[in-house]
């Protein structure tokens, strides 16, 4: 499993800044098929950035974003909004629309792209897409101001899961979510991720999703990528940053905690293909 | 036997081997297509092996429809064939989330009845709180004002210059349009009387009695309670209005009393200001094509000139300042965690505030009448 063939996203010598300021200079990233990428790094380094970066939110200052073999900013808007059709993105706040039912959300983007479905039929998939996120039945018809936190994020991911997208984006998913939820979380991405043949990058503070589904990892530091390799390289990694992150005491915790659960997920990757 | 193929997508019953062979893309592209074919197919599953190897692409779309189909039969995953790893997991997931849904129904005639008494009864419930709020409000006000201390002068200060200071050009020329229309139609008409003069008393009259602090008062209904609702509301989305209360501190005090006491501040002084300018704009078109030159139109307005006129518009100014500020900030109270409810409470207060300023004032032109005045 190797050659350019299995890059979904290559970012090359990608720079983007605010003003005189530099958030990216020259990083270079690399998103293999069918992993899930944890991208880390401390506050104001640019995850976010560099997500809005590669789905076409923002348009770099410099450097190219590949997408599936395709230069994105080279490619005529039809074509363009045709890959980013094969994106699922899940913001920080989940972004629902506050107007619609989490049903309706979920149905938004199947009313666009396939206005041949009929309403029964868009309930079907919507129903499906809301199960898959792990949401009880009756949460079609609520609105998102009536949902919980961890049940908003839920309700987001079903609907960034509407198209069947390749690549899943998902932005500090388990922030604000209570240990049990996040957990649950992280098992959902997992099985998602397995069953749906799913790439997954991954923005997150949180320690115990990197030790539980990532694949590999990527540290992003000092306006660039440092490091972009299994966790266990990550790890020994020398770097002040990234020693004072996974060595710290909840690094310590979350290791301890993982190596306690022998299942790795970067195991079962390797014999697995996608469904495409 | 076999059902009609579709272009990517086939579906066959095989009687002989006793199977269901699927093929080609089950995707969501051929989602419409499929779904009424497997619906079709009910119960004829039951008892058949399913052979998937003929399939190319399978979504969650597709395996939805193919967990449909194990269902109809009642089958189970061991009697699929051919399928992948990945393929089995997918079903097997999408299986899982196959239950009985019941969505509401979509609306029917006899909601209209309902959505009227929900109307009825949210009207009934604006109106309590409104006097609710009005009372919360007056309980507050004097003891904020007996102490200067408690003023908050530089939120005051700042909310005057607001709602007084940045509304005075528009209310400026507004009034003195509106002033030159009034002494122009009402010259046209006057004149074939041969009492053209007379449009000085016209328009002095209507703008100190009425123009000037209405037309003042529906700007500042659109201009600052539309405001006042949007800064509160925003707040109360983002929880701020509660951290005030943990702070030991009343929302009341802190964000409603400034803005009604700039309000009751500014109101009164704008009114002043179209009045002036409401006139001064007849001034200008008695001038220009009336043949009144400013000199007689000052010298008319003097003799014409009753205090009285000037106090029953002014006396209504501070009036029409409390319902616009109590308006605009029960509405933003009002918000509720959504974005969207910041606009819905904001459109609402400006349609409640010009609603009442408009009907207030056509209650005291009626008690004006009964006074003589």
């Amino acid at each position: 499993m190797s050659g350019s063939d299995d890059l979904v996203i290559q970012v090359r010598g990608l720079v983007n800044q605010f003003g005189s300021q530099r958030v990216h200079d020259g990083l270079e990233l690399d998103v293999r098929r069918g992993e899930i990428l944890g991208v880390v790094g401390g506050s104001g380094t640019g995850k976010s950035v560099l997500m809005r970066a590669i789905v076409g939110l923002r348009e770099p200052d410099g450097g190219s974003v590949r997408v599936f073999g395709q230069n994105l900013q080279a490619l005529p808007a039809a074509r363009r909004r045709q890959v980013e059709r094969r994106f699922g993105v899940l913001f920080q706040d989940g972004a629902l629309f506050s107007s619609l039912t989490v049903g309706e959300n979920v149905q938004v983007p199947l009313r666009e792209q396939y206005p041949e479905l009929d309403g029964r039929q868009r309930d079907m998939l919507s129903d499906l897409k809301i199960g898959l996120a792990g949401l009880p039945a009756d949460a079609a018809d609520k609105y998102p101001s009536q949902l919980s936190g961890g049940m908003r994020k839920r309700a987001a991911l079903a609907r960034s899961l509407a198209l069947d997208p390749d690549i899943l984006f998902l932005d500090e998913p388990t922030a604000g979510l209570d240990p049990i939820g996040a957990a649950a979380f992280d098992q959902l991405l997992g099985t998602l991720r397995d069953a749906l043949g799913l790439t997954v990058f991954l923005i997150t503070h949180d320690l115990d999703t990197l030790y539980t589904i990532c694949d590999r990892v990527a540290v992003l530091a000092d306006k660039k990528v440092l490091v972009n390799a299994p966790l266990h390289e990550v790890e020994a990694f020398d770097h002040p940053w990234v020693q004072d992150y996974f060595h710290g005491p909840r690094g310590r915790a979350a290791q301890a905690a993982s190596s306690r659960q022998p299942s790795t997920p970067a195991a079962q990757n390797e014999t697995r293909t996608p469904p495409l | 036997m076999a059902t009609p193929a579709t272009a990517g997508a086939t579906m066959t019953l095989d009687d002989a081997g006793n199977t269901l062979r699927l093929a080609g893309d089950w995707t969501l592209a051929q989602f419409t297509r499929l779904q009424p074919q497997t619906e079709r197919l009910g119960k004829r599953a039951a008892g058949r092996r399913l052979d998937l190897s003929g399939i190319q692409r399978l979504d969650s779309a597709g395996a939805l429809l193919i967990a449909t189909l194990l269902q109809q039969g009642e089958l189970s995953l061991a009697q699929i064939d051919g399928a992948s790893a990945e393929q089995q997991a997918l079903i097997k997931a999408t299986l899982a989330t196959l239950r009985p849904v019941s969505h509401p129904p979509l609306r029917r005639w006899s909601d209209f009845l309902h959505r009227v008494g929900q109307a009825s009864m949210e009207l009934l419930d604006q109106v309590r709180r409104l006097l609710g709020f009005v009372g919360q409000v007056t309980a507050t006000l004097p003891g904020a004002l007996l102490r200067p201390r408690r003023w908050r002068l530089t939120s005051l200060v700042h909310h005057i210059e607001q709602v007084g200071l940045d509304a005075l050009p528009i209310i400026a020329l507004l009034t003195f349009m509106v002033g030159a229309v009034i002494t122009f139609l009402g010259a046209v008409v006057l004149r074939d009387f041969g009492a053209s003069v007379f449009a000085v008393e016209l328009v002095s009259f209507s703008f100190l009695r009425e123009f000037g602090v209405l037309l003042t008062a529906i700007l500042l209904a659109g201009r600052t309670a539309s405001a006042f609702t949007a800064q509160i509301g925003a707040m109360k989305s983002r929880e701020e209005i509660d951290a005030i209360r943990t702070l030991g501190m009343d929302p009341i005090q802190v964000l409603v009393i400034p803005r009604l006491l700039a309000l009751l501040v500014a109101l009164p002084l704008l009114t002043f200001i179209a009045m002036v300018c409401g006139i001064l704009g007849g001034l200008v078109i008695c001038a220009m094509s009336l043949d009144i030159s400013p000199a007689m139109f000052l010298a008319r307005f003097q003799d014409t000139f009753e205090i009285r006129h000037f106090i029953v518009g002014m006396i209504k100014a501070p009036v029409f300042a409390m319902v616009i500020g109590l308006i605009g900030c029960l509405e933003g109270f009002k918000v509720s965690g959504s974005a969207e409810s910041v606009g819905q409470r904001t459109t609402s207060s400006v349609v409640q505030a010009i609603f009442m300023v408009i009907l207030l004032d056509a209650i005291f032109a009626l008690v004006f009448q009964e006074l003589g005045w």
